[in-house]
């Protein structure tokens, strides 16, 4: 069983690491980069999938040279083999179409071609959810997503898949598709490791990666347009057919109570809240 | 659904017990799965920390772990004193001859660096025989097929077959109660202890006790001290920290409404303490666990089926006079187990395994050790309230203060008799009236002031490190009548009377015009002792795997 995972980073919006200017725009320099928190639930997924079919997990991402750390971090977490970096100043700013084209076109440059491909449910930083069914239909696989919980069937080539759906109430939607496929992993998602063998090996992995993760430029490939065979025209800037018009600043949500402000020094003040509140004293 | 797993050997926690097992098992070719349900070995093991290889046993851990001494271990103790308080007189009885009676070695240690240690070795020697060590999973209870044993079934993993399954998994073992071996029912079974790891200076171990490289002590503390409560208390030298608990009758705790920590602090708080402790006293960790008496519980027959019973889990804790020995009793009674399945299998018979266990418990001298003879015979006799009230009538009186007296030194030696130490009867005539009488006759009083302030019940409990299964408490409490379960108000180590932040408390009820006093449960201060499944009435489990209590120091 072949998988990859595909992952990005982002900038860490966590409090006390993400950095605003004046107005409000993000300060790319001042914010450390890292791995897309969603993309966390697809390589637990791959993982599963490799700790109970075996086989391979590869890593795959698309960015500047430094997201090898990004990559690294990856490879700690889903104990991956092998590390794929595609990265070119021609695929720069590119939208999800073109990204979804290049990525696309590296899933068909990997020998042996992929059985599994797992994407997180959006990313942090461009909250479109495009690229992974994007690049699912530039590759050509089906697609399935919203996915919490997973079983593959590697002998009749088939994966059986619990999806979240929602709606006015919340459904559980199970699936069966045949491979290779594509896996979208929900945020609910839920490893599940049953059986005292799968925890065992769980072990090994962990223990083979750690001397792996520590030499992981070994174990990665970086592609560019080149490698790929790919027009510059297409991919990129230049292959994006979106336009941003203008970008606002996200409103803050309004309060859902009201509050007065009272000076506690203020008997006038305090003596009005007293009003306000004894009638709730009373039980009415 | 897909096949069940199935193993040759599961091995039901992680402590010394199940680890020897485990690595005799392994050694031998015996595909063998270890379940411990701590999120790391150790985390859920206390002991007060001594561990000792006998030259009689026929196996000590550094037989099966080579390296354990270097590794695993603090100092070994090589002086061992008794002292017989009353008051601020102190009479201090060298007891190192017994100590050293039938001892290969004597090593203090701390459970959670031990056992994590010993782990490590386990999975290497389990994994190359197509099993392994797991962590975090609790097994729950036994797999039954038609009434017979067949495995173990578990919260966190799909039911298990096996040929054999050993269960280390303690003194609260619900394996043990699962197969209707053990029962949690009577406090006369049982001692409680309590302990804090104190942290000390740099270089203060080897000054304040005026030890070298390769020295280390022991000292055991009895007299009027613990407010008449039957027991005692001690203290072991680690590499730069001190073990320093108290071990009590559970039915004396819970006939005296002692309170297990203020015990502790008695002793903590002693002027003898003064020459070790200063008011610089920081306490590491504070823990509690239930100890098995051995001379009224070790089963005679701790096997069931497939199921065989070590260490803690089968009662196999000696606790007689000041010989306190459960680790390598859990650690030769895991070996041979182990052994058993062995030599079953290689006749092809394994269900023999259970008999032959037994038979090499005996014949080993195992059994001899934990449940004495002499002791049996003595105990008809001595342990009766009127002998008892007449022995220290007559111990208290004139008559016996000029016996102790005239005997003087030579109490020294009959302390240090290993032949009369197997006899010690179970009352409060040798834990609390003869060392109260001795410090009275032949002590001199200690006139260093204690500088140490322990902490409080709620510092305690605020410094151990918890994850709570919060809506999953593992103790259901099933009478909540003061008469039923009031008991543990006191007596569970977390607990205490006019104190909110622990497991047991009395509450008033007001329902439908009715006042009722009731005991209530808040399990999350928790450190799964198991004093309150004997002294309450409650529903008790381990907590899930990884969750709970997690001790540093052990």
């Amino acid at each position: 069983m072949n998988t990859v995972v595909l992952t990005k980073g982002v900038p860490d919006f966590r409090e006390g690491q993400v950095s605003f200017d004046e107005d409000g725009h993000l300060e790319r320099g001042e914010t450390p980069t890292v791995m897309n928190p969603n993309d966390e639930h697809a390589l637990e997924a791959a993982l599963q999938t490799k700790v109970r079919r075996g086989g391979t997990v590869s890593v795959m991402s698309m960015g500047p040279p430094g997201y090898g750390d990004v990559l690294r971090e990856a490879m700690e977490s889903v104990y991956a083999d092998d590390l794929y970096l595609l990265s070119d100043r021609e695929m720069a700013a590119a939208d999800t179409w073109a990204t979804a084209i290049t990525i696309a076109t590296a899933l068909g440059k990997m020998e042996p071609s992929p059985d599994l491909v797992f994407a997180g449910f959006k990313t942090a930083d461009g909250e479109t959810g495009h690229t992974g069914p994007q690049t699912c239909w530039a590759y050509g696989m089906p697609i399935v997503t919203h996915v919490v919980s997973m079983e593959v069937d590697p002998d009749a080539e088939r994966l059986r898949a619990k999806r979240l759906v929602e709606g006015d109430i919340e459904e559980i939607e199970t699936v069966e598709t045949t491979l290779p496929a594509f896996v979208v992993a929900d945020p609910e998602f839920e490893p599940s490791y049953r059986r005292a063998e799968h925890r065992l090996r769980h072990k090994d992995l962990r223990e083979e990666t750690r001397e792996r993760a520590g030499e992981h430029e070994e174990h990665l490939t970086v592609w560019d347009h080149a490698d790929l065979n790919l027009d510059p025209d297409y991919i990129g800037l230049d292959g994006s057919p979106t336009v941003v018009s203008s970008v606002d600043p996200i409103p803050k949500a309004p309060a859902e109570r009201d509050a007065t402000m009272v000076d506690p020094e203020s008997d006038e003040e305090m003596a009005a809240v007293v009003d306000e509140m004894a009638p709730l004293a009373g039980g009415e | 659904m897909t096949e069940r797993e199935r193993y040759e050997a599961v091995v039901v926690g992680a402590g010394p017990g199940g680890a020897a097992a485990a690595a005799a098992l392994a050694r031998n070719g015996v595909e063998t799965l270890v379940l411990e349900r701590g999120v790391e070995t150790g985390s859920k093991n206390v002991s007060g920390g001594l561990l000792y290889a006998e030259a009689s046993a026929p196996y000590a851990i550094d037989d099966l772990f080579p390296e354990f001494r270097e590794a695993a271990a603090e100092r070994p103790v090589t002086d061992y004193y008794l002292h017989n308080l009353a008051g601020d007189r102190v009479k201090t009885f060298d007891i190192t001859d017994l100590h050293e009676h039938d001892t290969e070695w004597s090593d203090a240690v701390l459970r959670r660096k031990m056992d994590s240690w010993l782990a490590e070795r386990v999975h290497e020697l389990t994994r190359e025989t197509g099993g392994g060590l797991l962590t975090g999973v609790r097994v729950n209870g036994l797999l039954r097929e038609d009434g017979e044993i067949v495995g173990v079934t578990c919260d966190e993993l799909d039911p298990i077959e096996a040929d054999f399954v050993v269960a280390a998994d303690g003194v609260n073992s619900e394996l043990a109660r699962d197969a209707g071996l053990m029962d949690w029912e009577e406090p006369e079974e049982w001692f409680q202890g309590v302990k804090a790891v104190v942290d000390m200076p740099e270089g203060a171990v080897d000054d304040r006790f005026d030890l070298d490289d390769g020295e280390g002590e022991a000292h055991l503390f009895s007299g009027d001290l613990f407010e008449g409560v039957r027991g005692g208390g001690f203290l072991y030298t680690n590499e730069d920290t001190l073990s320093i608990g108290t071990v009590f009758h559970l039915d004396s705790l819970v006939a005296e409404e002692a309170e297990p920590h203020e015990l502790l602090d008695a002793l903590l708080t002693h002027p003898l303490l003064a020459r070790w402790l200063d008011d610089g006293y920081e306490e590491l960790e504070y823990a509690a666990k239930l100890v098995p008496d051995s001379k009224k519980v070790a089963h005679p027959s701790p096997h069931r089926g497939r199921l065989a019973l070590v260490g803690d889990a089968a009662g196999q804790m000696q606790a007689q006079g000041p010989i306190i020995k459960g680790m390598n009793h859990a650690v030769t009674a895991g070996a041979l187990a182990a052994e058993a399945f062995v030599e079953a299998r290689s006749r092809s018979d394994p269900d023999a395994a259970g008999a032959l266990y037994e038979r090499k418990l005996r014949e080993e001298g195992v059994m001899e050790k934990l449940r004495p003879r002499r002791y049996r015979a003595v105990r008809t006799l001595a342990e009766h309230d009127p002998v008892t009230d007449v022995l220290d009538a007559v111990l208290d009186s004139p008559v016996g203060r000029f016996g102790v007296r005239a005997l003087g030194d030579d109490l020294e030696r009959l302390y240090g008799s290993p032949f009369l130490s197997m006899m010690v009867p179970d009352t409060r005539t040798p834990y609390v009236t003869l060392p109260t009488v001795i410090a009275e006759e032949l002590g001199d009083p200690v006139e260093t002031k204690n500088g140490v302030t322990p902490p409080d019940l709620a510092d305690r409990i605020g410094s151990l490190t918890y994850d709570v299964d919060v809506g999953n408490p593992h103790i259901e409490l099933v009478d909540d009548a003061v008469g039923a379960s009031g008991d543990a108000v006191t007596a569970c180590p977390v607990s205490a009377r006019d104190f909110g932040g622990g497991c047991y408390r009395e509450e008033t009820v007001r329902t439908n015009g009715e006042e009722r006093r009731v005991v209530s449960l808040d399990t999350q201060p928790c450190v799964e002792c198991g004093t309150c499944a004997v002294v309450a009435d409650t529903d008790w489990e381990h907590p899930r795997g990884g969750k709970g209590v997690e001790f540093r120091q052990g």
